[in-house]
């Protein structure tokens, strides 16, 4: 999928919300969806199961009109987090700009964003796209949890952030750092983008 | 009780446009005829218009025009304030008195007159005594005196029997002239685009304009770095082109009321940052573009390859593009300067400014190139190795090394002075071998004769611009018998400049002259004193070592070593100078030659004293303890004496036994 497209001045981002299960990727959707004017943003796709739980993937595609005279769209998608729908994750993961990692800030999720992080990477590579090269933004969700079970965002850096990207804590249930995350990741791949088009 | 007239709101500082052009020349007009042209004047706008200020500069007008009028200016309110005080203390005529003493009454905001009925009719008797008595009034309301709440009828058409005029919002024009007026004042620099933007902004109030103003320039100054247009509109939150408030109106379902920081519009700021980033990713190349068109035009080539890139709106290798584009200008500038060295006239041309006619540049460099052979260089044929040293000419050796050293440093110009034949000639050719050694060294060394001759040439051909760039690239220039020169005008007037630009460049100059500048008949004062100017240095007659050394080269150029006896014999003779003695060897060799007989000190006597050959012949054998030289072309060596003698020794031995 072609990022801009000059011939009809349309520049579409697809990114990617990854995390392991049950680490708030949907609520960051669901908060997004909210603070979009109903004029800009489309159906949102969601398949839940009864319980709430992602069961194959959410889309939100997002207009931000004519910018520069580029039809911009955005299209936000989350994979499903439960380990057995790698598949799945693996296709949504296809043709992304950008990812998002959520983490699960909550210290005994520490290994299962270690996993999905791995998970992330080798699903990346599948689609022969190097994790050092594309756009990713890590997010530490559940900042809001009392202290005593959540890591700080110091401690995850140290934990997670390896590739030294741009992090960003969050309480996504309440709206904190949502925004602030779509920002980060919008700026990387649309400075991809520019360096893309550059070359 | 009086409010001061604020300096700074003058005429001067009012930014006239089509909707306050009116009130301006009304006010002018007041302010040079107060109390004859409109009185009372009254002016009204929305706030933020002007009003005070323009009420301010027709003060200050009045003021300049006539120092000794009493101006007064103060608001409706100050002016309430004066008179309940006034009341109070039981002067109320002192006070109505005082101001119908005034010549030229500015009274700002009078809407405030609103349900003030006494005020009113003060007022009212005031505009009228003012008006009775010739005196100027002028009044600023942000509405006209109709619409004044409550206003008593009479007032009404008192405030209307003068001039009424409004302030209208500003123009964008108005706004842009406005804010760089303003920004002017603060000292604000910004980026082209951004008070355009300000101004572009819906905004029909200049205070409100200078409250957007103001944070720009707070906010450059607190980033230390200047804002573009993207950024103010960000920063001042003006409409992209998503309509800002949209996102207002849907306030999310899932968004919960706590806890939300800012509760603004965070879809907005999401939408502003990405249209930034968007505009500078997409539009970057344009902007590479159009900074290399720029750039290039700004240097005078011609940029349509660049201009073309603009026109597409698919850009393919716009940096590729570009490079290739810089790489062939430098290429031009490289050709141009190389021709501008070698013809002047050709580098003129306009092909060196068309990176697209690239082929046809390299073509006429190529023919310049061709046409401009370097000046003439030195011969190799007097090496410096070769030059024979001595005291007689050591301290023009001396200098000339030093030159090498330090070419066009320490000796410029190095003039070689001496007698015809002295080697003055060979040192200079010398010297111009070694500078020609040098890294782009270009060392013209010729004859004076040969300079005049060809700038003969050059005149004869019109090509006296190609004859002169030719020696102004050169890196040294070194004349053979500069005293040629003499008499030829034109020529000494093209080696003066020469000398000059050479010399301002520390490029060496070397000349030889047979005496001292001064003494040569013929030369223009000004190239004998720069001659001088720099080391004379004098070659006397070769002393004996020079001879000597003179001697065993030529003689060691017919492959053997030389007769001791020989160079002795020459070398103590008096020679007036090397060519001289030079040619007695040659008289010797074409004798010794001549008689295919060995070259002896004996036959050199008898060549040039005139002794018998075969005495001297015999003299020279015993002297030399039995060297044979067999011809011309060669000498026997004495290790094959020593084989002889060895012999004879075994034999003397033997026949001792």
């Amino acid at each position: 999928m072609s990022l801009v497209n000059f011939t009809t001045r349309e520049i579409t981002c697809k990114i990617v919300y990854y995390a392991p299960g049950r680490s708030g990727k949907t609520t960051n959707l669901h908060y997004i969806y909210g603070r979009v004017p109903d004029s800009r943003r489309g159906r949102m796709v969601s398949l839940a199961t009864q319980t709430d739980r992602t069961l194959f993937f959410d889309f939100l595609p997002i207009d931000l009109g004519q910018i520069s005279g580029f039809s911009t769209r955005f299209q936000l998608y989350t994979v499903p987090g439960q380990v057995y729908y790698n598949a799945t994750r693996r296709l949504v993961l296809q043709g992304a700009d950008g990812v998002v990692f959520v983490g699960d800030s909550q210290a005994r999720q520490l290994d299962e964003n270690l996993e999905s992080l791995q998970n992330l990477q080798s699903n990346l590579l599948e689609h022969g796209v190097d994790i050092r090269t594309i756009p990713l933004v890590l997010q530490y969700n559940k900042q809001d949890l009392p202290r005593e079970l959540i890591l700080s965002p110091a401690d995850l850096d140290d934990a997670l952030n390896f590739r030294g990207v741009p992090s960003f804590s969050a309480d996504a249930l309440h709206g904190k750092g949502v925004f602030e995350t779509l920002k980060g990741i919008s700026e990387l791949v649309l400075k991809k983008l520019a360096a893309g088009t550059a070359a | 009780m009086t409010s001061a007239l604020n300096p700074k709101y003058s005429f001067d500082t009012f930014v006239v446009g089509a909707a306050n052009r009116l009130a301006v020349t009304a006010g002018r007009t007041v302010a040079e005829n107060p109390g004859s042209a409109y009185n009372p004047l009254f002016i009204y706008s929305g706030s933020g218009l002007g009003k005070t200020h323009l009420l301010m500069a027709v003060g200050h007008a009045a003021k300049k025009a006539a120092p000794a009028l009493n101006i007064e200016y103060l608001t409706l309110d100050e002016y309430v304030e004066a008179f309940h005080a006034a009341i109070a203390a039981g002067q109320g005529d002192a006070f109505r008195r005082r101001f119908q003493n005034v010549d030229v009454l500015l009274v700002d905001d009078v809407q405030f007159l609103t349900n003030r009925k006494e005020m009113q009719s003060e007022l009212l008797r005031l505009t009228e005594a003012l008006q009775v008595g010739g005196h100027q009034i002028v009044i600023t309301s942000d509405r006209p005196p109709p619409e004044i709440a409550d206003l008593d009828e009479r007032l009404i058409s008192r405030l209307s029997g003068g001039l009424v005029v409004d302030i209208g919002a500003p123009d964008y024009e108005t706004r842009v002239a406005i804010l760089r007026r303003k920004a002017d004042e603060r000292g604000a620099k910004f980026e082209p685009g951004v008070l355009e933007t300000v101004a572009g902004a819906e905004s029909g109030n200049v205070r409100e304009l200078m409250g957007a103003l103001n944070r720009l320039v707070a906010f450059q100054a607190v980033n230390d770095r200047s804002i573009n247009a993207e950024t103010a509109k960000q920063l001042l939150g003006i409409g992209t082109e998503a309509a800002p408030g949209d996102g207002g109106k849907t306030v999310g379902r899932e968004a919960t009321p706590a806890g939300r920081t800012g509760g603004g519009d965070e879809f907005g700021e999401f939408l502003a940052d990405v249209t930034v980033t968007v505009g500078k990713a997409v539009e970057a190349w344009r902007a590479r573009v159009g900074e290399a068109v720029l750039r290039w035009e700004g240097e005078g080539y011609r940029t349509r390859r660049l201009e073309a890139l603009l026109e597409r709106d698919t850009p393919a290798a716009v940096d590729e593009v570009i490079t290739a584009f810089t790489q062939d200008v430098e290429r031009l500038k490289e050709l141009e300067a190389e021709v501008a060295e070698l013809d002047p006239q050709a580098a003129g041309q306009s092909v060196f400014r068309d990176p697209e006619r690239l082929g046809e540049a390299e073509e006429v460099a190529a023919t310049v190139r061709n046409g401009a052979a370097p000046p003439p260089g030195p011969s190799g044929a007097f090496p410096l190795a070769a030059y024979a040293v001595g005291p007689s000419n050591e301290v023009a050796v001396g200098a000339a090394r030093a030159v090498l050293k330090q070419p066009g440093k320490k000796y410029n110009p190095l003039v070689l002075v001496g007698k015809s034949g002295l080697g003055k000639t060979h040192l200079l050719n010398a010297i111009g071998l070694e500078l020609a050694r040098g890294k782009r060294a270009v060392v013209a060394c010729l004859s004076t004769q040969a300079f005049v001759d060809e700038l003969i040439a050059a005149i004869d051909g019109d090509r006296v611009d190609w004859w002169r760039a030719r020696y102004r690239r050169a890196t040294a220039l070194l004349l053979d018998d500069i005293h040629l020169i003499a008499g030829k005008e034109r020529t000494q007037e093209e080696l003066f400049n020469l000398f000059n630009l050479l010399q301002d460049k520390e490029r060496q100059l070397v000349f030889t002259a047979p005496a001292q500048p001064h003494t040569l008949p013929g030369l223009e004062e000004r190239i004998a004193s720069r001659l001088a100017g720099g080391l004379v240095a004098e070659i006397k007659e070769p002393d004996r070592d020079v001879k000597r050394a003179v001697l065993e080269r030529m003689l060691g150029q017919n492959n053997a070593s030389p007769d001791p006896a020989l160079v002795d014999y020459l070398a103590d003779r008096p020679a007036e100078s090397v060519r001289g003695l030079v040619g007695e060897l040659q008289r010797v060799i074409g004798a010794a030659a001549a008689q295919d007989g060995p070259l002896t000190a004996g036959l050199a006597r008898e060549v040039l004293e005139g002794q018998s050959p075969r005495d001297s012949r015999r003299s020279a054998g015993f002297r030399t303890s039995g060297i044979v030289v067999s011809s011309l072309g060669g000498i026997k060596s004495r290790e094959k004496m020593v084989w002889d003698w060895s012999d004879i020794a075994d034999r003397v031995i033997e026949e001792f036994r």
